[in-house]
């Protein structure tokens, strides 16, 4: 029986890696496959890889934590990228079992994680050169970007506000990837009390006093502008709501930790700097 | 009892065992994979006589597929004999397993490995962590049901309206409990949270099927012997008594049977709602209230509706997946509706 199953998984193995096909569950995992220019090999995505626009058109195999063993294979791949906490487990360690490479990648909010991923990516689709070149253009974005930041007492308190429409919005503490973009932006998150979201409440927003406002240009839309979003309680009181300094970035560009989180972090801290008002205080 | 009802019977049984062969084919023939139907026949040949594999489709159909349709045999025939069981006993056409607190109690468990599980794991080295959440949520399914059923019964006499009380007095705590979890939890244990709550068969493989088959064998198997005692009990606890059954004894023994066999359900397969309520009114309307048939022809319908809701799951949005919850109840709801609208026709009519 064991050897059936070997005989099995090397037949598919063999049958499969005549073209190299790369499935990928994971949004920073594609955008780097595309920052690397190893995109012909990729044959299918998850959700959340909705950057740059072609990845979308790509067949998707569902949500990253809710993937299916029948429905991967069935893109015949030699090889499939998925975060660390990708699933579920069962799933794909099916996947294994039938012969297929699985490569977990790393997904915390950190830099050193981003460019172990941006490596990792690299060296499995056979484009080690690019993924060192796209790593040291990422450093010195970084080094840009915290050189831009000024002494830290003078730092902005930024207050990051999570939406997605239905007047649902959740702040984020620590150890979020927004408090994280902060950080590298030389800002100061204006929430510490705690770790995660939290939902918003009047009475926090004005204790935490924030000079400037982040969404995602997502959340600012559906929120309905910036008019409506100073409109949610509270947040007309606060620096920021009456200066109306507001800055949105793209979702997976401001929180994804990819290949463009340089990029992300430099341009967040041109635009809080930028913000009007805010060079007097 | 007239011959008419009898025939009718007959013919709703075979159909029904003819429906459950039809789904099975359907589950092994379709999927993300395209595999051609004289392929299957000869990777199925090949595995009864032992020979060779063929390749690449053989590990699919045998390794990912096979599993799942025999999951979903014992998870669909399971929760609808849970649930036929449930209505006789309480007498009440609402019944199912989720009233004695089987799918809070699992829940509850599985909110608890998911959220709590990081943190306690290294307690509990005996536990890997995928074995963690099912372990769980049989043992969350199981204690809340004997707690429920321990809060309805005094010196060996469990009151059945009290049971049902008790159950939703303790599946609102319990709601409390995962509430508060909830609130605890990262972005990433939400999602896995609200998926498991959808319920899903994708962890399906030949050792699941092994731990789980016992179980839903057991409720399956002896369910039929409770047919006679669950008839007399329709009539009244005292009536049944006097008709010599063990009230209190197999009051206790369903309870039991329910817990253990939806709870293993529940811990691989997570929350497929609809299923328990609906399958046992569907077959009543199909032969009548007669335990004795209601019973098996449960089983069959539960069985075979379950995977085909499963081989619709994995092929409508392939190469991704439908959680299966979403598909039970919106086929399976209007499709009792329509039958409760003939129904009703009918009685006008005559």
């Amino acid at each position: 029986m064991k050897t059936l199953v070997v005989l099995l998984a090397v037949a598919f193995a063999l049958e499969s890696h005549a073209s190299d096909r790369v499935v990928s569950a994971g949004g920073a995992i594609t955008e780097t496959i595309y920052a690397l220019g190893a995109q012909d090999a990729l044959v299918a995505v998850d959700t959340s890889s909705i950057y740059p626009e072609q990845a979308a058109a790509l067949p998707k195999v569902g949500y990253s934590r809710a993937l299916s063993a029948e429905g991967i294979l069935s893109m015949k791949p030699s090889l499939v990228l998925v975060n660390a906490d990708s699933g579920p487990t069962e799933a794909l360690s099916q996947v294994e079992k039938i012969g297929v490479k699985v490569v977990r990648l790393p997904n915390e909010h950190t830099v050193e994680a981003a460019e172990n991923r941006i490596r990792a990516v690299g060296s499995e689709v056979g484009k080690t050169e690019e993924a060192d070149k796209l790593i040291s253009v990422l450093r010195e974005d970084l080094k840009v970007a915290s050189e831009s930041a000024g002494k830290p007492e003078t730092a902005p308190k930024v207050l990051f506000i999570y939406t997605r429409g239905g007047g649902l919005m959740n702040v984020s503490g620590k150890n979020t990837a927004a408090d994280a973009m902060i950080a590298l932006a030389g800002a100061r998150n204006a929430v510490t009390d705690y770790e995660g979201y939290k939902p918003l409440t009047a009475e926090a927003a004005v204790a935490a006093a924030p000079d400037v406002i982040l969404v995602t240009s997502k959340g600012l839309e559906s929120a309905g502008g910036v008019d409506e979003l100073l409109k949610q309680p509270g947040l007309a009181l606060t620096p920021a709501g009456k200066a109306r300094r507001v800055v949105a970035l793209d979702d997976l560009y401001l929180l994804g930790f990819g290949p463009r989180l340089g990029k992300a972090a430099l341009e967040l801290s041109q635009k809080l700097r930028a913000s009007p008002g805010l060079a007097q205080q | 009892m007239s011959s008419g009802i009898r025939r009718r019977r007959s013919l709703v049984v075979v159909a029904l065992i003819v429906a459950a062969i039809g789904s099975v084919v359907v589950g092994l023939s379709l999927g993300a994979v395209r595999i051609p139907p004289g392929e299957i026949l000869s990777i199925l040949w090949g595995k009864l006589t032992g020979a060779t594999a063929s390749g690449a489709h053989d590990a699919v159909l045998w390794h990912l597929r096979a599993p799942r349709v025999v999951l979903g045999l014992m998870v669909g025939a399971g929760l609808s004999v849970a649930g036929a069981l449930m209505q006789g006993l309480f007498r009440n056409p609402l019944a199912d397993p989720s009233l004695i607190g089987v799918s809070s109690g699992a829940a509850l468990g599985a909110v608890f490995a998911i959220v709590l599980g990081g943190a306690l794991l290294p307690t509990l080295p005996f536990l890997h962590h995928a074995g963690f959440l099912p372990v769980a949520a049989f043992a969350g399914a199981l204690g809340v049901t004997l707690f429920i059923q321990r809060l309805a019964s005094t010196s060996g006499y469990t009151a059945v309206a009290t049971l049902l009380l008790a159950g939703v007095a303790v599946n609102a705590l319990v709601g409390a409990v995962i509430g508060f979890a909830t609130f605890l939890a990262t972005d990433a244990q939400l999602r896995t949270l609200s998926f498991w709550t959808l319920g899903s068969l994708g962890a399906a493989d030949w050792a699941i099927v092994g731990i789980a088959l016992p179980f839903c064998l057991g409720l399956v198997a002896l369910a039929p012997f409770f047919a006679g005692a669950l008839n007399a009990l329709s009539l009244g606890e005292a009536e049944a008594a006097h008709l010599g059954y063990a009230v209190e004894r197999i009051k206790g023994l369903i309870i039991f049977l329910t817990a253990a066999g939806v709870g293993v359900c529940v811990a691989y397969t997570g929350i497929i709602g609809f299923v328990g309520l609906v399958v046992p009114h569907l077959v009543r309307l199909m032969i009548g209230p007669d335990h004795r048939w209601l019973i098996p022809g449960s089983a069959l319908l539960g069985a075979s509706l379950l995977v085909l809701a499963d081989t619709a799951a994995r092929v409508i949005v392939a190469p991704a997946e439908m959680p299966i919850g979403i598909l039970t109840a919106a086929f399976g709801a209007p499709f009792f509706l329509g039958m409760l609208l003939r129904q009703r026709r009918k009685a006008l009519w005559s």
